[in-house]
């Protein structure tokens, strides 16, 4: 009984028994963006303040790593971690929005309402819509600024 | 029993006794989390990134780097207390599950602990933003 040996007994479902539901689907999406932002966005967070601290050479190369390399010879490395770094970036904006959202439906489902099944089922669709547009949006400003200078 | 609010009466029940102080305390970070973070984020989509010494002139206001601090241990604390509960769903083994919760607490202490000590440096640094270059 203390686990010792490998139970026969069943175990509990998980995600390939479920069928999919904005309800089951926010869930998982909390967790998986919370998540990411606990390890991709504390290390990223992290790894900004300690080049920022370090000095200008520092966090020239931070940023030559991660965004945009100014040399004339890009090598190949910061190639790839360039368009990798932007859709970390991106990624990491639409996760934040996406906990942020679902952890606010968290809050108001604390209290006890939003658990009818239409309310429920609206106000899950209502956070994916929500992180989605709040990411292009804030992305599209980003990149129209970059090109007006 | 009987008296006291539903939380009340369950407080320090739970099988380690702490269930109940895990939750608020997640909430509390999260609420915190919420201006914090959000402040951060529209900070970095204002602030010219690409100018190192903008960005350190913005870090070493008091108030910015003061903000900065609180987010650094609220999110650390928070991002803890959300892992933790990810590695007890997922993580079956007795030996990995101590082990993978060992280096969460050295990841969360030790990122917070860089972080903050970061902030400092940049805060307290001479003459931040006065000296060309902003060192």
């Amino acid at each position: 009984m203390a686990g010792n040996q490998p139970s026969a007994r069943p175990r509990s479902p998980h995600l390939q028994v479920y069928k999919w539901t904005p309800a089951m689907a926010v869930s998982i999406f909390h967790r998986v963006s919370g998540d990411g932002l606990a390890i991709v966005g504390g290390l990223m967070f992290l790894w900004w303040l300690g080049a920022l601290a370090a000095g200008p050479d520092a966090y020239a190369a931070f940023l030559a790593c991660v965004w945009h390399d100014p040399s004339p010879e890009v090598s190949t490395l910061h190639q790839i971690t360039n368009i990798l770094g932007k859709v970390v970036l991106i990624g990491l904006t639409w996760a934040f929005f996406q906990h942020l959202f679902s952890g606010l439906r968290h809050f108001v489902l604390d209290t006890g309402a939003g658990y009818e099944l239409k309310t429920n089922k609206l106000w899950s669709t209502l956070v994916f819509i929500g992180s989605i547009t709040a990411t292009a949006a804030v992305w599209l400003y980003a990149f129209a600024e970059a090109l007006n200078g | 029993m009987g008296n006291g609010t539903r939380l009340g009466r369950v407080r320090g029940l739970g099988s380690s006794h702490h269930g109940s102080a895990h939750w608020i305390q997640q909430r509390l970070t999260a609420l915190a989390n919420i201006l914090l973070v959000t402040w951060f984020v529209v900070s970095m989509f204002r602030l010219p990134l690409g100018d190192h010494a903008a960005v350190l002139r913005w870090a070493s206001n008091p108030t910015v780097a003061l903000a900065l601090i609180l987010l650094t241990a609220s999110v650390f604390w928070h991002l803890r207390l959300g892992l933790q509960v990810m590695i007890e769903d997922y993580v079956h083994g007795e030996a990995t599950k101590i082990l993978s919760l060992v280096l969460l607490n050295f990841y969360a202490i030790g990122g917070a602990a860089y972080g903050i000590f970061a902030i400092i440096r940049i805060a307290l640094a001479p003459a931040a933003g006065l000296a060309p270059g902003g060192m």
